[in-house]
């Protein structure tokens, strides 16, 4: 068996680390493992048009942004912003167990894009719990600051991956989907959202005590 | 009966109206380069499978090109204040979620109507898809409550999914991308080369380490290439439909849905995922350019291995 084809993903490794443009990256990842497959050119472009062709609805998702565009302008992100500041948590730890909570929710009924670190990150979640911080250990130190606000951030990204899959139309459960429908195992999308539950769960038991621990560590700080 | 080249035309429809929005709108500095972008998006939903193979090739390859050599910009679609939202967000108060709930519910219920009730008998829509056919009666649901109720400009929806579309650019496309590069890694035999290397290292007839090479194969992948959609497809071609599904009889909804979720551990751990790991540490100005992924190892780790658990616990019951 050749190993060539296996520059490719060498190719993306590189590609990613140098910080290249990711489109331009994948598609030429693409060529090179094509050709050092012995396909022709043709036959190599060809094959990942068809394939992207193929994979069409994965872009259907996106119809929903009108919808979403319309609701922020009518205020959607404030009156979000406004619910959870009326959530008056103390600590850190348990404000940002309700974002994950929040997150993982609202991800697992198809409004993963209605917040994000730009959106809601940034201008609330950090800021307020770092005000949460500073009312438990006072004035914060440079490592307290970091590791709240990396904190912060981090319960984002695990709201959000263990909480989208459970929302059936979402581009991994397609991904899934299309990929065994090819050796012929068809799913209903239902059937892999269902299976992304037990998995949520436990990503929030695991997450949430971690930041409980957070609160732990933060008093001891103050002690 | 509705099929889904009917929601490939919905979405068609939507990327043309970006595109032509965008060619209309000066203050882009590169509104050719959007228009061109959203319309070969359109041009693909709409006409895809008119252009031929390599048509659709050349169709990527311009996308790619627009998108990696910066020609896409930022259009200024025109959008209510923060000050305006503020008040609209009193006045409507908490009414606001419900026509946000209007598309998951319309899909969730619509989905089990048809499913569990006799509903499913009439053919109303392509099997095992009509959740997709769903999802697009729901956002046109959802535009007719928010116009009747709302009453916004008649532009506004497209206007104001332009404006979420560019902030993310072609970052909405690199996932069919990924996709794409993952059925071309298995017509080279990738899959077949990562399936031959991970399965010499397992011990023939182990179901147990034939699950935990899986799980940390789709994690590790994952890390490689900073998106578990582009793994995915590979480690289901090394090891997941041949030997979890095949040799063993798995159940192949578990093996795809907790499979990919492995893989999401490994996308808390890399700054490949550049999007979720490297763009908040810069927004939060962190000192630490990994602040965020050292924050999410105590999590990820723990995860991988519960969710290599939930696989060899749930599959082969």
């Amino acid at each position: 068996m050749s190993y060539w084809p296996l520059l490719g993903i060498l190719g993306v490794v590189a590609g990613f680390a140098l910080r290249l443009n990711p489109m331009l990256v994948v598609t030429a990842a693409a060529l090179a493992t094509g050709l050092l497959a012995g396909m022709d050119l043709h036959l190599v472009i060809a094959t990942f048009g068809k394939a992207f062709n193929d994979n069409r609805i994965i872009a259907v998702v996106w119809i929903v942004l009108p919808v979403i565009g319309c609701l922020e302008r009518f205020g959607l992100q404030q009156r979000a912003a406004a619910v959870i500041r009326g959530l008056r948590s103390a600590t850190v730890g348990r404000l940002l167990l309700l974002y994950l909570l929040y997150r993982q929710l609202t991800a697992a009924i198809g409004l993963h894009s209605t917040a994000g670190h730009p959106q809601t990150v940034r201008p609330l979640v950090a800021p307020m719990a770092l005000a949460a911080a500073e009312k438990q250990v006072g004035e914060l130190d440079e490592v307290t600051t970091e590791r709240v606000k990396a904190y912060a951030a981090a319960t984002d990204n695990v709201g959000v991956f263990f909480g989208e899959d459970i929302f059936f139309a979402i581009g991994s459960i397609v991904l899934i989907q299309q990929t065994l429908l090819t050796y012929g195992y068809n799913l209903a999308p239902l059937q892999l959202a269902l299976w992304a539950m037990p998995s949520a769960v436990l990503a929030f038991l695991v997450h949430g005590s971690r930041l409980l621990l957070l609160d732990r560590r933060l008093g001891r700080a103050r002690a | 009966m509705i099929t889904l080249p009917w929601l490939y035309v919905l979405a068609g429809l939507m990327f043309a109206g970006f595109a032509l929005l965008s060619l209309g709108d000066r203050s882009n500095g590169k509104r050719f380069g959007n228009a061109a972008f959203w319309g070969l998006m359109a041009l693909s939903l709409l006409a895809g499978n008119q252009i031929g193979d390599f048509g659709n090739g050349l169709l990527v390859l311009a996308l790619a090109g627009l998108a990696g050599f910066g020609l896409l910009g930022r259009g200024q679609p025109p959008t209510t204040s923060d000050d305006e939202r503020e008040g609209w967000s009193i006045r409507l108060g908490n009414q606001l979620f419900l026509p946000a709930l209007i598309i998951p519910a319309t899909a969730l219920m619509g989905t089990l109507l048809y499913n569990y009730t006799p509903l499913g008998q009439l053919g109303l829509f392509e099997a095992k898809r009509e959740t997709y056919v769903l999802l697009g009666l729901g956002v046109l649901l959802a535009l007719l409550v928010i116009f009747a109720w709302l009453r916004p400009p008649a532009l506004a929806p497209l206007q104001e999914g332009r404006r979420l579309i560019d902030a993310m650019g072609w970052a909405a496309v690199l996932p069919q991308m990924l996709a794409a590069l993952g059925v071309l890694f298995a017509a080279a035999g990738v899959g077949d080369i990562i399936g031959g290397v991970t399965r010499s290292v397992i011990p023939d007839g182990s179901l147990f380490l034939t699950v935990v090479v899986f799980g940390l194969g789709m994690a590790l992948f994952t890390m490689i290439m900073g998106n578990a959609f582009a793994a995915f497809p590979v480690m289901a071609a090394a090891i997941g439909v041949p030997l979890l599904i095949g040799r063993y009889g798995g159940d192949p909804a578990v093996v795809g849905a907790v499979g990919m979720l492995a893989g999401f551990c490994g996308t808390l751990l890399t700054p490949m995922a550049a999007n979720f790991n490297l763009v908040p540490a810069a927004l939060l100005e962190l000192k630490d350019q990994h602040g965020v992924i050292k924050a999410q190892v105590a999590t990820a780790l723990p995860l991988l291995a519960l969710n290599i658990l939930l696989i060899y616990l749930l599959a082969f019951r």
